[in-house]
């Protein structure tokens, strides 16, 4: 009795959509490595989970109020998520180091070409179409 | 009291490197605030860099912070899952720009790894680091799974594509000022396409459709590089 009174949140009603938002996510992540590995694809499960659940969202078209209240505020904060493994390169600077500046400079080039490369074409591609957008 | 003890305990905790992680993202968002959104100041470059210092002040010993910071890192896979939410919102804009997604992709795709294979090759760098580096424009576990089919370094290719990344957010916004566009569709995607999720990261910040373009060209580059890398490693052997 306590405990349910403790987590009432006025309307007698307990909210659900945090919960329910982590049940849809891993759902579909799982989903995604079973059928990855079912069908022996190289994708990994993850992006195969959010093709699928792309899918289900454009079928049932539209987005249900636990992803549409909480994948806001969880993607907001996607950089928390790669910091780990930012920390880690620590772990191999042995190998960077001796590579040395050939190394950073074909990093840092190519990603410049590679962006510079896509925007471009991209920009050329939809400015034939007259569309523009802000 | 026994403070040897308590230290002990606190170092080998996996709760700690959680903790620390936890803490340096809230200080780098500070850090980028102050400093008005730089470049610079993006939050996973300073954030690994705080985790960093305070691994080797604490002297903390790096199994225990892998430990907590994994449970973090096994949230990336629900966190590409979610891209699918921003993703249908954005659809009505996708289909409108579907051909000129799908010609920049190949482009840009193709650009990722010529470039990174010729100039690594230029340099005279090593096979095992021109193939660990092939792959560094696709997010990690996708990165990881092709090096180590070609003949890379997996934990290698992880530190490529994750420093590839952190250039690819730093650079974003200098970048979309010198090709002078203003449209989010162009910068999220080549975004996507050339800094895969770190750089997705940083342009979900942008804007909703920004942050969309992004994790389509991710999740297509990914596939894409998976499929094209081997083709152009054959095609460089027998050419």
């Amino acid at each position: 009795m306590l405990s349910s009174h403790l987590f009432d949140t006025g309307g007698g009603k307990v909210s659900l959509t945090l919960l329910e938002a982590a049940i849809w996510l891993i759902g579909f992540q799982l989903l995604g490595e079973a059928v990855s590995r079912w069908l022996g694809l190289p994708v990994p499960g993850a992006v195969l989970g959010m093709v699928l659940l792309f899918v289900v969202l454009l079928v049932r078209k539209g987005v249900p109020q636990a992803l549409r209240e909480n994948v806001p505020p969880f993607l907001s904060h996607l950089s928390l998520l790669f910091i780990p493994a930012g920390a880690a390169v620590l772990h191999w600077k042995d190998a960077l180091i001796k590579a040395g500046w050939p190394l950073l400079l074909t990093l840092f080039v190519a990603a410049l070409a590679t962006w510079l490369v896509s925007a471009l074409v991209l920009k050329l591609m939809l400015g034939r179409g007259g569309t523009h957008e802000h | 009291m026994n403070t040897e003890d308590m230290l002990a305990a606190l170092r080998h905790s996996p709760l700690t490197g959680l903790f620390l992680t936890l803490l340096a993202y809230r200080l780098a968002i500070a850090v980028n605030r102050r400093f008005h959104g730089h470049p610079l100041s993006n939050t996973v470059l300073v954030g690994a860099l705080l985790v960093v210092a305070a691994l080797l002040v604490l002297d903390l010993p790096w199994e225990a912070y892998r430990q907590g910071a994994g449970m973090l890192q096994m949230l990336l896979g629900p966190a590409t899952v979610a891209l699918a939410v921003p993703l249908y919102n954005a659809f009505a804009k996708l289909k409108r720009a579907a051909l000129a997604l799908c010609v920049t992709l190949v482009a840009g795709g193709l650009t990722g790894i010529l470039a990174g294979s010729v100039m690594a090759r230029a340099f005279g760098l090593p096979e095992v680091l021109v193939l660990s580096l092939l792959p560094r424009s696709v997010t990690t576990p996708i990165a990881m799974g092709i090096a180590e089919r070609i003949g890379g370094i997996p934990d290698l290719a992880t530190a490529f594509v994750i420093v590839t990344g952190v250039i690819g957010a730093v650079l974003v916004k200098p970048l979309a000022r010198l090709v002078g566009s203003q449209d989010d569709r162009v910068v999220g995607f080549a975004t996507g396409i050339a800094a895969h999720g770190i750089g997705t990261a940083r342009v979900v910040l942008i804007s909703e459709t920004a942050g969309a373009f992004a994790g389509l060209a991710m999740g297509l580059n990914g596939v894409f590089t998976a499929i094209v890398i081997p083709l152009v490693l054959g095609w460089f052997k027998t050419g």
